[in-house]
């Protein structure tokens, strides 16, 4: 089973949990992406996503085929979070249920690096004192 | 030929705008020389680490060619999660 969000209100956690359950799967893995409160010593007021909802959802889709190519799990659940982000909240939630526990955390660890790499989501950050969006510089 | 480009992120800041209509040589209707027609109007995206360019949701190489009517959009560095 696979299920992909791209939601402008908060994550819940717990329904991803519940979405990816299974009586067959011995080892789950919940990965939560928080919004930190300092960026290299700078401290953080807030975050504001956005996204290309179109591409992104297109590309999560790619994400999560070649990991039931390469990994032996059975459910993934993979929400995003958009819009404005204050401190210690959710931004995203990766779930990946497998039989056995290596394949979860693979799988999960992929899904969350590749993630961020490919998938055209953008944050900024604000800051007290101005802003940036993150990555876009060298 | 005129083409519409969606524009994300910081390159939405660069164009001050999320969708511009732009001019691309007939000739060459290429994602390549689109990124060399952008660098020049717009020298900012230039300085950015890198960018990519979509058509139609997938990411595309210099090489391919542009269509009337195709979504394309420019990517700045990605940073979700």
């Amino acid at each position: 089973m696979t299920e992909i969000k791209i939601l402008n209100e908060p994550l819940n956690v717990d329904a991803c949990i519940v979405k990816a359950n299974d009586e067959a799967c011995g080892g789950m893995v919940v990965f939560t992406g928080m919004v930190r409160n300092r960026t290299k010593g700078k401290r953080v007021v807030r975050l504001e996503y956005e996204c290309y909802q179109s591409m992104a959802l297109k590309e999560l889709e790619k994400i999560t085929q070649e990991i039931f190519r390469l990994f032996d799990i059975k459910h993934i659940v993979i929400h995003h979070r958009i819009g404005v982000l204050n401190i210690g909240e959710p931004a995203v939630v990766i779930v990946t249920n497998a039989a056995h526990r290596d394949a979860a955390f693979e799988a999960c660890r992929y899904a969350i690096d590749t993630l961020k790499k490919t998938v055209p989501i953008w944050k900024k950050e604000i800051f007290e004192d101005g802003e940036q969006w993150v990555s876009a510089h060298a | 030929m005129k083409i519409s480009l969606l524009a994300f992120g910081i390159a939405k800041e660069i164009f001050q705008t999320g969708q511009l209509t732009f001019e691309i040589p007939r000739e060459d209707p290429t994602v390549g020389a689109l990124r060399s027609r952008l660098e020049m109007a717009f020298p900012d995206i230039s300085r950015l680490a890198s960018y990519m360019i979509a058509i139609n949701d997938t990411y595309a190489s210099d090489s391919e060619s542009i269509k009337v009517g195709d979504e394309i959009a420019i990517i700045p560095p990605v940073s979700g999660g």
